[in-house]
């Protein structure tokens, strides 16, 4: 078990540990649909809210099959059932709530099978969360996946107008952007520790 | 170039340079730049993921007919999740002391768009010889360009190169490189060349 | 686009769907067990090994380890099962309790950092210390294995408890480097600031809990159970 504050939490995984710059998951995403503002606030918000549902999933499974002492299943129910539950997530919401679909719709199937998403899994029950932990650390994990996303967008909507060479032009200068940002956010290194 | 009809060896070299999957189709980024802080790192995690790569290749074209068209990506998720699974295991069995320097990320295969890729776009239209061919090639390709990212970053961070020193002591280690943003810099600086490579060859034919 | 060319375009039959994905389950799962049980023997050797190698590191005048822990009651007794974090005393080649291994664990820079120190009874001090699992930054915080003048804070780092027996006398307190007055203080490393922190943090917490306990319990445990259960670091 860990014993950690639910602060210390939030802030490693949204800032410290950034998923995107420090631990390199989520790259498809981040650097497919970094290059607009507005879709970036999107994709951010889908990719937290899909965090916070496979977070949940995560924690119940893992119960289940420490409670059947099966943990040569836990990748493979992992990603399908994380898998499944975001489609019937994202059915619901068109049902429910069309606003929302059409924010955030067309993003979910794309980041069902994200590596983010299933880091987080992982690195949740690696390290012993409890449940209300567990979702502290994705809400912190889809904090800073949006913010480092958000960032990026800013940076590159920017980088559109410049004269970059024609060689760098493309995913190299949107490689040297992440590292640049990356290295950045090593300052916030032993907060909230 | 003159092809009328992919040879295999054609489809096995096309991954080491021409369709590159990292350099050329960005694929399979997060590994290839997570763990690639020591070319040891980077070798075992491209060689454990070409197996993966060629297993599931196997498995997706011999069954090609027997799965139907709904329900193949399930198919495809659970046959890589349980061969993520065998390596995850046997891994651990060959070395506990590598399993634990790669961490999560053996496990984060399962998601590394490149297999799941070639499994909808190769393995499932083609032979089982073409498909293990391509699975071959793509996988060395992503161990060259893992173990090339991985060396940089080892040489420059560390001074040494699959922990034997290079240099003589007093050597300044390139701390960045280590770091993540040395991850994303040197991966940079492999696309700029390749890119390079690219428009010299465009420009004299 | 999708067009698996063999295939026509009628309606997959809802039967079809189910064979395949049932068989494809079997499979995997035929797989699954067959690796895991394939490997499973082998891999728990490994992590015997690993610990018991770790074990004689930390403590070499060990002849003798046995694996202990606290039940729901608070009480300490030699363990059958090993816990998350084992504790093992060690005994010397006169069956003579000399020390403990204790494992802990916290929060380095990147992730969980786990390690083993050894207590000394008669010095009453950590006089011992390996990393038993980081993924801290090669080349930074693992200097925290590599460092000399780091190791060197655990040849003797002091862990008397105070009067009452119940906390230590002065807390483990990491200290940047070169700054380390007292020998209850852990001497950071410049440029790993973080993960020699997190280590002098993980110890204190650790020998909060452990000493006092162990203590305690010195003189029930002073001579080596004779019968089995002993794991051997060493014989």
């Amino acid at each position: 078990m860990s014993d950690l504050s639910h602060w210390s939490i939030f802030i490693n995984a949204a800032l410290i540990n950034n998923f995107v710059l420090a631990y390199f998951l989520g790259l498809c995403p981040f650097f497919g649909v970094s290059s607009k503002l507005d879709t970036a606030v999107r994709m951010g918000g889908a990719v937290s809210f899909v965090m916070l549902v496979a977070s949940v999933c995560a924690y119940g499974i893992n119960h289940a099959l420490e409670l059947i002492n099966a943990p040569y299943l836990r990748i493979i129910s992992y990603t399908l059932v994380i898998a499944s539950t975001v489609q019937l997530v994202e059915m619901l919401l068109r049902k429910l709530s069309p606003p929302t679909f059409q924010a955030l719709g067309i993003f979910l199937p794309l980041i069902t099978t994200n590596c983010a998403i299933l880091g987080l899994a992982l690195f949740q029950t690696n390290r012993g969360y409890g449940f209300s932990q567990s979702v502290v650390y994705a809400l912190g994990a889809g904090a800073g996946f949006a913010l480092a996303l958000v960032l990026m967008a800013g940076v590159r909507e920017k980088l559109d107008l410049a004269s970059v060479p024609a060689l760098v032009k493309g995913t190299a200068a949107a490689l040297v952007v992440a590292g640049v940002l990356s290295m950045s956010f090593m300052g916030f290194a032993g907060l909230g520790a | 170039m003159p092809v009328n009809k992919a040879s295999n060896t054609d489809e096995f070299v096309k991954g080491l340079w021409r369709d590159n999957p990292v350099f050329i189709m960005v694929l399979g980024m997060c590994p290839a730049l997570a763990v690639s802080n020591t070319a040891l790192n980077a070798l075992t995690m491209g060689l454990a993921t070409s197996f993966v790569l060629l297993m599931s290749a196997i498995c997706v074209s011999s069954l090609r007919h027997f799965i139907p068209r709904e329900t193949r990506i399930v198919s495809y998720i659970c046959i890589i999740a349980s061969f993520v699974t065998a390596v995850d295991y046997l891994l651990q069995a060959i070395s506990l002391e590598l399993h634990k320097s790669l961490g999560a990320f053996i496990a984060l295969i399962v998601v590394n768009c490149l297999i799941l890729g070639r499994a909808e776009a190769f393995s499932s239209r083609n032979r089982l010889v073409p498909s293990v061919m391509d699975a071959l090639g793509m996988g060395v390709g992503f161990t060259l360009a893992l173990l090339s990212i991985g060396a940089v970053r080892e040489i420059l961070g560390a001074g040494s190169l699959f922990n034997v020193p290079l240099f003589p002591d007093g050597y300044q280690t390139w701390t960045v490189m280590v770091l993540p943003s040395g991850g994303f810099f040197v991966t940079a600086f492999w696309l700029v060349v390749v890119n390079w490579i690219h428009q010299r060859r465009a420009l004299s034919p | 686009m999708n067009g698996t060319p063999a295939l026509d375009k009628l309606p997959t039959s809802a039967l079809a769907m189910y064979r395949s994905i049932m068989v494809i389950g079997a499979l995997c799962a035929l797989m699954i067990v067959t690796v895991f049980n394939a490997t499973e023997a082998r891999i728990a050797r490994n992590r015997e090994q690993a610990l018991a190698a770790a074990v004689n590191a930390v403590l070499p005048e060990a002849r003798v380890t046995v694996p202990v822990a606290l039940d729901a009651a608070g009480a300490l007794h030699t363990a059958d099962v090993l816990p998350a974090l084992p504790v093992f005393l060690g005994y010397d080649a006169d069956n003579q309790l000399v020390g403990a291994a204790i494992t802990g664990i916290g929060m380095g820079y990147q992730d969980n950092i786990r390690v083993l120190y050894a207590y000394s009874f008669e010095r009453q001090a950590i006089i011992g210390f390996k990393v038993l699992e980081s993924k801290e930054t090669p080349g930074l915080g693992d200097r925290v294995e590599t460092e000399a003048h780091f190791i060197a804070n655990f040849e003797a780092l002091d862990a008397q408890l105070d009067a009452t027996g119940n906390s230590l006398a002065n807390a483990i307190v990491p200290v940047k480097q070169g700054e380390k007055n007292n020998p209850w203080e852990v001497d950071g490393i410049t440029g790993a600031t973080i993960t020699s922190f997190a280590i002098g943090n993980i110890l204190n917490d650790s020998a909060s809990e452990w000493v006092p306990v162990l203590e305690a319990n010195r003189q029930v445990f002073a001579q080596a159970p004779a019968q089995e259960g002993n794991r051997g670091a060493g014989e």
